[in-house]
């Protein structure tokens, strides 16, 4: 896709809000490898490192009342949808203010009010619930679009078929994306399927699908955009697989090296920030200047953030037994 | 029990299907779902002419996809709706295992939100289903916290409770049993009504000793009891209707006055509810006991299909008689 083509659907603003969200993303997960390093976050510790911009350019592509059921490489997802790195903090840490405040830990984090429905580690778990929310639209004749996906591994699982399936037979308004960062924990991808582009998978459901440069924030923009206008057209669900690399280890613990060095310093030049940078200066959108202002910005919300997180209460151990079940007056309006 | 005002005899499964259809007409977020529901109207017709009146979007043949179907009700709950789905039998429930246990039963306790959804299950053997077609999985359910589990054994039982369970802020599993679908019968009041979730009933009052059961075992429990009864034994029969969260006042103030429990269930008796059950009662109420905790239940194989396989399989009133004479020697 040419500047031009790119200059004339995203906007400046939107362009600038996007980048924005990729550097609040790399500096915010940084910071909590780090503190993972010196012992202060415990437990998993997942980030989308190098993979930024997925998250990033479909959560940027939703409207305010549509949901995002997400998997844990999205963190510019829950930030775009109002999860702030206060709360994201505070949810490694364990603590109270956190959005599950001390009962389930890092990316794991939901929100109705935002919409964003919440993670379990059971990879494409997530996928049929999406597509019962998009059924809730869709029954209702409501115009809002369900966003969600898993990584390679995940498209494995039954849950990926049976959801995939469901929601095009009943086209329902929901987009499917995979992020095939090339690696399910240690397995690549040959192991994981016998074939090369997950994206085959979508024809099977009569669905369309689509390769997308999931390094540039831009592309994945603008793909989103399109299959969520798709779904809220009633034209049904779209399968987006988004080629990208996974930069860090499964979880923090991970040093894996089982990835050939040789594929990471390759994929270190499509570098997301990198690429979204080269975009803006061609485009005219931005210059280096502001670049750095981005990034002392962003750096003073995530010291914020921290302050608000150490100084947050931790639950007391008997709020363990609290919200097994949901009262009465939480369904009623 | 209410008796009410109607006259008409209705079946059980009648009465689960009227529960259906009134709170799809009082309530327009509930919508059903499962496989073979809409144009066949479900592998025992309890939807049968619901298409019809309620239409594809709220009745919605699915694919064969029994976790595809249990994820979208919880999403769908997760946005407002009161889903209901139905297994076709629930052997298959397994399918949905990982939906079930891991989303709808820990969403609330994790990050909040409700999950108010059922999942109609039809279960038990006598009717030589074999081993996928008449299992009994309220066990593995059961020690799954953030589930709630109902078992009715009467039309109005089946009926209140469906209602009740619609109702509910949290993911109910429904367990209707397949036995009584056409057998028993009852009549139900003509006004609304719903039986909580969470209480016991008495169905039979007695003083020698206390039968706790659930399900299609109700009525054996019943039959043992009228029979005692003409040896002078009076056995109190406690319907759990309510199986997660048990009802314990209900159960220890029977226990209390009797002095002695039998457990009877038609899952296997290994880690079963009886299990919990006798567990229960030593550990609280240990000095009203006058005898042992005994347990009527499957043995420990799969459920068989060839008839007189499976009628030693099943519990039997017989072996509920036999339990009961030897408890009340003590």
């Amino acid at each position: 896709m040419d500047r031009a083509e790119i200059a004339s659907t995203i906007k400046r603003t939107e362009f600038l809000q996007m980048y924005y969200y990729l550097r609040l993303t790399r500096s915010l997960e940084d910071r909590i490898s780090a503190l993972y390093r010196q012992g202060r976050i415990v437990g998993g510790c997942y980030t989308s490192h190098g993979m930024e911009a997925i998250a990033v350019g479909y959560a940027s592509a939703l409207e305010r009342d549509d949901v995002i059921a997400p998997f844990h490489r999205d963190m510019g997802a829950f930030l775009i949808r109002g999860i702030t790195p206060g709360e994201v903090l505070a949810q490694y840490f364990g603590k109270r203010t956190g959005p599950t405040k001390g009962k389930d830990g890092n990316v794991h984090m939901g929100d109705l009010k935002r919409g964003i429905i919440g993670f379990v580690s059971h990879l494409a778990d997530n996928l049929p619930v999406a597509t019962g929310a998009a059924l809730a639209f869709k029954i209702r004749g409501e115009r809002r679009v369900v966003f969600t996906g898993t990584g390679d591994g995940g498209t494995s699982r039954g849950d990926f078929h049976e959801a995939m399936n469901f929601a095009s037979v009943r086209k329902l308004p929901v987009v499917f994306f995979c992020n095939n960062n090339q690696y399910a924990y240690s397995t690549p991808l040959r192991l994981q399927m016998a074939i090369s582009d997950v994206v085959d998978r979508a024809k099977a459901y009569g669905m369309p699908g689509e390769i997308v440069d999931g390094n540039d924030v831009a592309l994945v923009f603008l793909a989103a955009k399109r299959a969520i206008a798709r779904a809220r057209a009633g034209e049904g669900p779209t399968f987006l697989e988004f080629k990208t690399m996974r930069m860090h280890g499964h979880s923090e613990h991970d040093a894996a090296k089982y990835v050939p060095r040789e594929l990471l310093e390759e994929w270190k030049k499509k570098d997301p920030i990198l690429k979204a940078e080269q975009r803006l200066i061609e485009l005219g959108y931005a210059d280096e200047a502001s670049f750095h202002e981005v990034g002392l910005r962003v750096q003073k919300e995530i010291e914020a953030g921290l302050a608000f997180a150490e100084q947050s209460p931790l639950p007391e151990g008997k709020e363990v037994l609290e919200g097994v079940f949901a009262s009465p007056e939480e369904v009623e309006p | 029990m209410s008796t009410g005002t109607a006259s008409k005899e209705v079946t059980y499964l009648e009465a689960i299907s009227q529960a259906l259809d009134e709170e799809m007409t009082r309530d327009e977020r509930v919508f059903l779902m499962g496989e073979d529901i809409g144009v066949y109207g479900g592998a025992f017709k309890i939807t049968e002419g619901f298409l019809d009146k309620y239409g594809e979007w709220r009745v919605l043949d699915t694919p064969l996809s029994e976790s595809g179907f249990v994820g979208a009700a919880i999403g769908a709950a997760m946005m407002g709706l009161r889903p209901v789905v139905e297994m076709q039998f629930a052997d298959f429930i397994s399918c949905a295992f990982d939906q079930i246990t891991e989303v709808a039963a820990t969403n609330h306790y994790r990050w909040g939100a409700p999950v108010p959804m059922v999942i109609r299950a039809p279960f038990g053997g006598g009717v030589h289903g074999g081993p996928f077609h008449s299992e009994c999985p309220e066990g593995w359910f059961f020690h799954s916290p953030g589930l709630k589990l109902v078992a009715p054994s009467t039309p109005y039982d089946a009926k209140g409770l469906l209602k009740a369970a619609i109702r509910d802020p949290n993911p109910v599993i429904y367990f209707e049993h397949k036995f009584l679908y056409r057998r028993i019968k009852g009549v139900l009041p003509r006004e609304d009504y719903i039986v909580p979730i969470g209480k016991a009933d008495i169905k039979r009052p007695g003083t020698d000793l206390s039968v706790i059961t659930y399900g299609a075992m109700v009525h054996l429990a019943l039959e043992a009891a009228q029979q005692l009864a003409t040896e002078g034994i009076e056995m109190e029969v406690v319907d759990l209707r309510s199986l997660m969260p048990l009802d314990k006042d209900t159960i220890y103030s029977s226990v209390r006055k009797t002095g002695k429990a039998i457990m009877v269930h038609e899952d296997n008796k290994t880690g079963g509810i009886g299990a919990e059950l006798a567990a229960l009662l030593a550990e609280d109420c240990f000095d009203s006991l006058d005898g042992p905790i005994l347990r009527i239940a499957a043995p420990d194989t799969p459920v068989p299909f060839s008839a007189p396989l499976e009628e030693f399989f099943l519990p039997k009133t017989s072996d509920i008689v036999a339990a009961a004479r030897k408890l009340a020697a003590y």
